[in-house]
């Protein structure tokens, strides 16, 4: 997935600080009519290719919109979501988007897939992260070669996998066959117990590069003379790791964890391309694709996306507020 | 003794990342310059030399075509972004006028945005004014990850440029839009490189759009084409050519990576990028 998502917002002290008092000159009139002539292309192609798009899902989710017949979508109220069809007699059955086993199948996928793969991704960039800030000879040439799993496109990424991990002539049944780890090669992108950990193993290699990176500019945010009071000291580097880097790092590891946290809730084409048409790994986007321009259930897939939405915009409002409360407490 | 196993388990742990890092690249070059059965053969080190998969992928079918598309949607992509975003960046980070905080933050919320939550909306404008099929419905709906990308970094490191450098050119009666071309734009540079370059890879990777937006072989993107090349039937899936394909689009892109290293990182950590 290529998607650029950015940190803290600026303060706005460092903002008004460059403002002069004249407010009310002829000068600031004109500049503030040139800021607003300034922004609005981009206000205007934000507005078309984010907000009315996303208007139009959550429109479409109330709507019988079908892929053949979007324009002859009628309003049908919350049924994509919950609807209860009486057979008479007492007898009835549920429909809808909370009511169906396979979307259930894909918010737990999803969940499972974030909270694994960010995991490991934190403990793992964490560590590289602390490589990477160590002195050694050849530096540069490991941060460069860091870099090289994040550069790669998805879809490479996943294709390269694929061929590493096939069953018959696959390389890693073949390592680890040498190593004695397993006795018989084993389908991993087909296999229904390996085929989730097949894609956290794929976004693993991708991502820690991120993770790490992230990481290590909030490890050399750490003054050196810290270290140094603590060798002084005599402090055990264990205890210095734990009591005061990781303290001070805290708040990088946050802001890294939550976008990637953010970015792996939407998954999406490493999972349609690794394991496709596999229940064991369809996450929530796969899942809205397929019924959005497969299934031609468009409606029901835009009430999907909505969902999806709505999951992710609370974590981003909570994020908004973490940073906000980072700010607040960097200013007193 | 302690000394000598810290150290080797330090440089272990180096191999180990530089292996992890390096190692299923290396291997996709290996396999795209095998050809025939030494394709089916697992072979750590390089056997043969045969470029026969990097003919195939160039000379038959519409590869080129397809790595054409992605060079004019990622390059007009960044340029696009990259205008609309150096002058929203100056009103942002140098005037100040009611409302700049929550346009920030309606920015960095759309930057959150999962795509599939326009996928459905975006689909029915660009079907709806006629750009299904066509290159232009890329370009248009790459900017909702680009544009607040490119604004907000701009945006912080206009921010941080001193005052001092426009008070002459405003005392001077210079209008606004001179103030960015002629002031700003030449010490802008490094900042504009730095995000177009993370632009440009990003719109290179995008998949979802290009796949929801262009059904047509010859008007795909790179992505979309890699992840639907096959073979003569359904069971037989080209690796060697894939591979090809696969070295052929991301070596520009790790040569791109390795020569900006410095920038690159200091725009990730500056925004926090994944491609």
């Amino acid at each position: 997935m290529s998607n650029l998502s950015m940190g803290a917002p600026p303060t706005e002290k460092a903002i008004e600080a460059q403002e002069r008092p004249a407010t009310r000159s002829n000068l600031s009139r004109e500049r503030l009519r040139s800021a607003w002539l300034f922004l609005t292309p981009m206000i205007l192609v934000l507005a078309l290719v984010a907000g009315w798009p996303l208007i139009q899902t959550i429109y479409y989710s109330f709507t019988d919109a079908s892929l053949t017949d979007i324009d002859g979508a009628e309003w049908i109220g919350i049924r994509n979501y919950w609807e209860y069809v009486d057979y008479g007699d007492g007898e009835g059955e549920y429909f809808g988007l909370f009511f169906d086993d396979q979307w259930w199948n894909a918010v737990w996928n999803t969940v499972y897939y974030t909270v694994i793969s960010v995991s490991i991704e934190t403990v793992l960039g964490l560590v590289f992260a602390l490589v990477l800030n160590a002195e050694f000879r050849g530096r540069s040439i490991v941060r460069a070669a860091v870099l090289i799993p994040w550069a790669i496109p998805t879809i490479v990424s996943a294709k390269m996998w694929a061929w590493m991990m096939n069953d018959q002539f696959g390389i890693l049944n073949d390592m680890l066959m040498t190593v004695g780890l397993i006795s018989s090669p084993v389908a991993w992108t087909a296999n229904p117990e390996t085929a989730m950990w097949a894609v956290i193993m794929v976004d693993v290699w991708k991502t820690t590069p991120f993770m790490a990176l992230l990481i290590l500019a909030g490890l050399q945010m750490v003054p050196g003379d810290v270290y140094e009071a603590a060798k002084i000291d005599g402090i055990h580097p264990v205890k210095v790791f734990w009591k005061v880097t990781l303290p001070l790092i805290r708040p990088a590891i946050l802001v890294a964890v939550i976008f990637r946290a953010l970015d792996a809730l939407r998954i999406f084409d490493l999972i349609y391309v690794l394991t496709p048409n596999n229940t064991d790994t369809k996450t929530m986007s796969v899942f809205a694709q397929e019924n959005l321009f497969q299934f031609d259930k468009f409606a029901y897939g835009s009430a999907a996306s909505t969902f999806l939405f709505l999951v992710i915009a609370m974590i981003t409002l909570l994020y908004i507020k973490i940073a906000r409360l980072d700010l607040g407490g960097r200013g007193r | 003794m302690v000394a000598i196993a810290k150290r080797t388990g330090f440089y272990a742990l180096v191999a180990f990342i530089l292996v992890f890092s390096v190692f299923p690249f290396y291997y996709a070059i290996l396999t795209s310059l095998e050809s025939g059965t030494a394709l089916f053969d697992v072979n750590y080190l390089p056997t043969e030399f045969s470029l026969a998969n990097y003919r195939d992928v160039l000379t038959n079918g519409v590869f080129p075509l397809n790595i054409l598309n992605s060079v004019i949607v990622a390059v007009t992509v960044v340029v696009i972004s990259l205008f609309l975003a150096v002058t929203a960046a100056y009103a942002l980070s140098r005037i100040s006028f009611r409302g700049r905080g929550l346009l920030l933050l309606t920015i960095l919320a759309v930057s959150m945005f999962p795509q599939i939550a326009v996928l459905a909306g975006l689909f029915e404008m660009i079907r709806s004014v006629g750009l299904y099929n066509s290159l232009f419905s890329l370009i248009f709906a790459y900017m909702i990850f680009t544009l607040p990308f490119t604004v907000w970094v701009l945006t912080t490191f206009m921010r941080d440029l001193p005052v001092e450098i426009e008070e002459a050119a405003i005392v001077d009666g210079a209008s606004p839009f001179v103030i960015v071309t002629k002031i700003f734009l030449p010490l802008m540079w490094p900042a504009m490189v730095t995000t177009g370059l993370l632009a440009f890879i990003a719109a290179w990777n995008e998949f979802l759009f290009a796949l929801t937006f262009v059904s047509n072989n010859d008007t795909r993107t790179v992505p979309v084409a890699i992840a639907l090349l096959s073979g003569a039937s359904e069971q037989e899936i080209p690796w060697g050519t894939i591979m090809a394909a696969s070295v052929i689009v991301t070596v520009p892109l790790i040569v791109l990576v390795l020569v900006f290293q410095r920038k690159i990182v200091s725009g990730l950590t500056a925004g926090g990028v994944k491609g």
